[in-house]
């Protein structure tokens, strides 16, 4: 691949927590790249710094060691190029939802008439069909989560930093959505990083899922995943004869990377 | 009434859809009634409260089983309302004391909104004032009295910073613990975006301690009170509190117990309008 096509780059990327209590090291000598439009998924045992990885990303901390690229360039702070989902939705409940999706807009000065026709055909793409005057109590936490997609896709960013965006959802929901993402992302031709702690997700969801192991945080695999499940959307990629085999895998690693015993 | 509840128990039963439909409005109607119902005792109860009180304290003034001169009677407090309404003595007096307490409370809550602020965006400047607000809270501040008349001269400045010191302390402490316990993720959402410190206060800190801005605002009509009553006391020459004082001095205390239902009136009136402006602000407004 050519260099301008690596998004995201991480080169020998070392990050250390310093508190009253000491100094921990959160993540080691981290190389990773990911190319444009690629969908990456990173999973881990608790405290392989995951969010870690993804606040260094989005700008939100410099790591204290190596370099953070984003389309080639250091990372100094939030860039527009990146968008990011959270956990929770944290929508304002002061704000109506037009207002809430707008936000990004509203920071970088792009707030006018034309850019919220454009989030108001946003929300009903996303599912939201006239909720635009609405506030955020009036949505349920499924809707509420796709106005935060819709609040990072509002501002159109190139890369997509996903940080277990459907852990909070009951299952239904949770499927539903990451449906939604993936064929929106495949649509826009967005670069994603996604972290989670469904292996199942993981899988697919990403062309490619890094495992992670804890103390400190490292890359310990890679799996590509095979071309007929990335292909397909997430709902219809866990019916795939092959997806049993991708998740085995997954579950092997992951129980080497806690250092546990060999399932599988 | 046994032939009520016979009859929505048979519609209930009878599985028809339109028998169940009057059943079950029957049933919400003697819900309704019922809350109707206690509402209405709740109002009769407290009414026969205020009136036994009232007519027992007439009686206890005019055969003299309490010192009507100490005590005085309704009546006689009516009268002499009616009277400095009538010739217009007493609007002057409210007019002056309206006027200081809503100066006191939207001036303390503004300027505890501001030091809040101040010490929102300057984290040293909040770790280096710690003791200070802690020791001035602490304190019973009406004590700083004679000091501000000593600087500021008898009168309105006094009596409005006598008022500003009870309330502006405790709207900054609160006002700022709201400040600084806003959820985090609310935070990275606009810092996600690269919001600066200003947009970060203004879109985020702000309006989410809005709802604490507004109920400070509601407690400092109570305090701006008791500034205003206090500094009035000491020093004023117009407002309801020197109506007091100049009643206990003529020993008139019709003046002082007539003075104090206007002011239980006008702090009523007060308060419930700042509370129908707080409903107003933050209508649609909801915690999650």
């Amino acid at each position: 691949m050519a260099g301008e096509d690596n998004r995201l780059e991480l080169k020998d990327v070392s990050h250390v927590y310093v508190n009253e209590k000491g100094a921990s090291l959160a993540v080691e000598k981290l190389n990773l790249t990911v190319r444009r439009g690629e969908f990456v998924s990173l999973v881990g045992p608790s405290g392989c710094g995951k969010t870690t990885i993804l606040s260094m990303l989005a700008g939100l901390m410099p790591p204290t060691g190596g370099q953070v690229l984003l389309a080639g360039a250091p990372v100094l702070g939030p860039s527009r190029l990146v968008g990011y989902m959270l956990q929770q939705d944290f929508l304002f409940p002061w704000r109506t939802i037009r207002d809430n999706a707008a936000i990004g807009l509203e920071i970088n000065g792009g707030k006018n008439a034309a850019a919220l026709k454009e989030v108001d055909r946003l929300l009903t793409e996303l599912g939201l069909p006239g909720s635009g005057s609405k506030y955020p109590h009036e949505l349920s936490g499924g809707m509420r989560q796709r106005v935060a997609l819709a609040r990072m896709l509002a501002t159109n960013p190139e890369v997509m930093l996903l940080d277990e965006p459907f852990s909070a959802l009951d299952l239904h929901i949770k499927l539903q959505l990451e449906d939604l993402v993936d064929e929106t992302l495949k649509r826009l031709g967005k670069t994603a990083v996604l972290v989670t702690h469904d292996l199942a997700e993981a899988a697919a969801m990403s062309d490619r899922v890094i495992v992670l192991a804890a103390n400190p945080g490292r890359i310990v695999k890679e799996l590509v995943i095979p071309d007929e499940i990335r292909k397909a959307t997430p709902m219809e990629a866990r019916k795939l004869p092959g997806f049993q085999d991708v998740f085995d895998q997954l579950w092997a690693e992951l129980n080497r990377a806690e250092g546990g015993g060999g399932h599988a | 009434m046994p032939k009520n509840e016979h009859s929505y128990k048979k519609a209930l039963l009878s599985g028809l859809q339109e028998d169940r439909e009057s059943g079950m409005k029957e049933l919400h109607a003697q819900y309704k009634q019922k809350a109707r119902r206690i509402t209405a005792a709740v109002g009769t109860t407290q009414f026969t409260i205020l009136l036994l009180f009232l007519a027992l304290w007439e009686a206890a003034g005019r055969q003299k089983w309490i010192d009507p001169l100490l005590f005085s009677y309704p009546t006689k407090i009516v009268n002499q309302l009616w009277n400095s309404m009538a010739d217009g003595s007493i609007w002057p007096h409210i007019g002056m004391t309206v006027s200081e307490t809503i100066i006191g409370f939207i001036l303390g809550t503004l300027v505890g909104t501001g030091l809040a602020a101040l010490l929102w965006w300057f984290p040293f400047l909040s770790r280096v004032l710690d003791p200070y607000l802690v020791v001035l809270n602490s304190m019973p501040k009406v004590a700083l009295g004679p000091l501000f008349i000593v600087s500021l001269g008898p009168g309105f400045n006094s009596i409005v910073a006598v008022t500003l010191s009870i309330t502006v302390i405790i709207t900054t402490i609160n006002i700022y613990n709201r400040f600084i316990e806003i959820e985090a993720g609310y935070i990275k959402v606009v810092r996600l975006f690269g919001a600066s410190r200003a947009q970060l206060f203004r879109l985020v800190i702000l309006p989410a301690s809005f709802p604490v801005i507004i109920s400070a605002l509601k407690v400092n009509v109570g305090l701006a009170w008791i500034g205003v009553i206090v500094g009035e006391f000491l020093v004023a020459k117009l407002g309801l509190g020197y109506l007091m004082i100049y009643g206990f001095q003529v020993f008139n205390f019709t003046l002082v117990l007539s003075t104090l239902i206007v002011i239980a009136v006008v702090a009523t009136i007060m308060y419930q309008l700042v509370a129908i402006l707080e409903r107003k602000l933050t209508s649609g407004w909801r915690e999650r």
